[in-house]
């Protein structure tokens, strides 16, 4: 049972890293895939839908739904892993100081990340947003510096445990320096639980952005992004369903496969949580 | 207990300074500074005028002096004018959104633990079955669900295809007057049916993944194995000893939840035209109000703050280990 149910886990963990990676595949070499210019508008083919010559239909102004969603995965996959890499950088950093120094350094820390945690992020993100230009950058910078919180409690928590046992006293005593420490020995041990966050968070900065961009403050037209692809979706439900359901659908399916396999890598680090 | 409390007391006046602190820098320290905004992309607005306007809403002092000016109005609600035509007060503005996003809120609160608790505590006793297999796929697609994306898809089979649900508005707006309170309680439940199940679902997933997996901890610990041994009836067992138990600390996991929540208001009440405090916050981003976001980002994450301080209390009330042990 036990085998059986880790297999299965491995299953959903193998079908997860799929998706992904056939997502990847997409993004890069989005020009040679994409069958149709995605910016190349059509008046003589407005609203088509789906068929073979289009496989997602066409939009308001002609264009190829099926290349728009390759390109806009594109934006999506960037936004998503620089967001990421910006909040597990403040969060790794912020983490370990509070960890390894305590102390006041410890208590400043964790009032801020109790003061973060207590702006809806959503709000927040809009508050930022509306004095800057928006851009995939500032989205992108926006995004990753209001969601390191957790990565933040988990690196602290981490290195809270590990920072008393024998192997970091020994190197104390040896007088490596407190930045070695916290580099060479601590944080490779609290890789696991970073990467585990890493990949939840990559499935939510895609949420976040998506969101942002269907709101008409991500990313801007004409780039692709499904979030905006969704705004001409809503303005024609009667008559064009594939508009709407498609670019959703794909959200969805990527987050999804994040999610999955942060689980699993959870899962397979973690052998003791499931005992 | 009171030193708990006094303790508690003190962290929510100091998480609060914080919040003051995050939301006046957010706003003052953006480039160009506040009036940007309003005269940026204004070309009428001359620099005389500009000038006027540095004066009127202080800016030509100290961050320092502003920032306390900026505290002083808070109290008396005064959150300055709107940058919007009408001027209005940016408070009266909030005061009459911020009932019907509560409102929302809270039913979906309710729904939430209504749908999570019975479906997490059978899925835990019934560990590994088909039923709890199925939660756990709801959970995650709860999870990866854009809700701007559900609600579109509501919108579409509800609305466009069976014409069973309006789309968008609180109430009706043709004959809505005519209508007897029935049926106007009625016409309110049809178009909020939508808004409330994109909120709930949004909600659902980690309140219901917690009740499960706190369930299925708490079912294995010994004085549940002891009970079992006593020879205790199955029901009384999961009922009695381990429900308690495992539910406790979902006070404090709700109050965590709660920003969430909220977050969620601004994009169905933008989708469904729901005219909350989460539509006027997207409304005041799209027209650059700044009096608007900023007193709306301070009060929102004040209402947060104090959803958890209240969790925090009713879980210490709930659970002595907690008001006892905390001097540790």
């Amino acid at each position: 049972m036990k085998i059986l149910k880790e297999l299965l886990n491995h299953k959903i963990g193998l079908i997860s890293l799929c998706i992904i990676t056939i997502l990847a595949i997409l993004a890069i070499f989005a020009p040679y895939i994409a069958p149709y210019d995605p910016f190349g508008i059509n008046v003589n083919e407005i609203l088509q839908p789906p068929s073979l010559k289009h496989l997602l239909g066409t939009d308001l102004l002609g264009r190829d739904v099926f290349s728009r969603m390759i390109y806009a995965s594109r934006i999506s996959l960037e936004v998503s892993i620089v967001a990421v890499g910006i909040s597990v950088s403040i969060g790794v950093f912020l983490g370990a100081l509070a960890g390894y120094f305590g102390g006041i350094v410890d208590q400043i820390i964790c009032r801020f990340i109790d003061i973060m945690l207590c702006f809806p992020t959503i709000f927040l993100i809009l508050a930022i947003i509306a004095y800057l230009e928006p851009s995939i950058l500032t989205i992108m910078i926006v995004i990753g510096s209001t969601s390191w919180m957790g990565v933040a409690r988990l690196v602290r928590a981490e290195i809270l445990s590990l920072k008393e046992r024998d192997f970091v006293q020994i190197a104390k005593v040896y007088g490596a320096s407190s930045f070695r420490i916290i580099f060479k020995h601590l944080l490779p041990n609290a890789l696991p639980p970073i990467l585990v966050s890493a990949s939840l968070g990559l499935g939510q900065a895609i949420l976040i952005e998506s969101a942002l961009s269907f709101l008409g403050i991500g990313v801007q037209p004409p780039t692709p992004s499904w979030g905006n692809m969704l705004i001409e979706g809503k303005e024609t439900l009667e008559v064009a369903w594939w508009l709407s359901v498609f670019p959703g659908l794909a959200i969805l399916i990527t987050v999804l496969a994040f999610t999955l396999l942060g689980e699993t890598l959870q899962d397979i680090l973690n052998p003791k949580k499931e005992k | 207990m009171i030193s708990f409390l006094l303790k508690r007391f003190f962290s929510f006046l100091i998480t609060l300074f914080g919040i003051t602190v995050i939301s006046f820098s957010i706003i003052h320290l953006a480039p160009g500074g506040p009036l940007s905004p309003l005269t940026e992309f204004n070309p009428k607005i001359s620099p005389e005028y500009r000038e006027k306007l540095v004066k009127m809403y202080g800016l030509d002092k100290p961050l320092y002096i502003q920032y306390w000016n900026w505290l002083k109005g808070i109290i008396k609600l005064d959150f300055g004018r709107s940058f919007s035509l009408d001027q209005r007060p940016v408070w009266d503005k909030i005061k009459e959104r911020l009932p019907i996003t509560i409102f929302i809120n809270v039913i979906s609160l309710v729904l939430i633990l209504l749908i999570a608790i019975p479906l997490g505590v059978y899925s835990a006793v019934k560990a590994e079955s088909i039923f709890d297999k199925a939660v756990t796929v709801i959970t995650f697609i709860g999870y990866a669900m854009p809700s701007f994306w559900l609600a579109i898809i509501l919108m579409m089979i509800f609305g466009v295809k069976l014409h069973w649900l309006p789309v968008s508005g609180l109430h009706s707006t043709i004959g809505y007057e005519e209508m007897t309170s029935l049926q106007k309680i009625w016409d309110w439940t049809k178009h909020l049916i939508c808004p409330l199940f994109v909120a709930t679902f949004g909600g659902l997933a980690g309140v219901l993944r917690y009740v499960r997996n706190s369930m299925v901890e708490v079912l294995k610990a010994d004085f549940i194995l002891f009970a079992r041994a006593k020879g205790l009836p199955e029901k009384v067992v999961i009922y009695k000893h381990a429900l308690r138990n495992a539910l406790l600390p979902l006070i404090t996991i709700l109050g965590l939840s709660l920003p969430g929540l909220i977050g969620g208001s601004v994009i169905f009440e933008s989708i469904f035209g729901i005219p909350g405090v989460g539509q006027l916050m997207w409304q005041a981003v799209m027209a650059r109000d700044y009096p608007v976001i900023m007193a709306n980002l301070f009060l929102i994450s004040l209402l947060t703050l104090l959803g958890n301080f209240l969790a925090d209390l009713g879980y210490a009330l709930a659970d002595p280990r907690i008001r006892l042990n905390h001097k540790k």
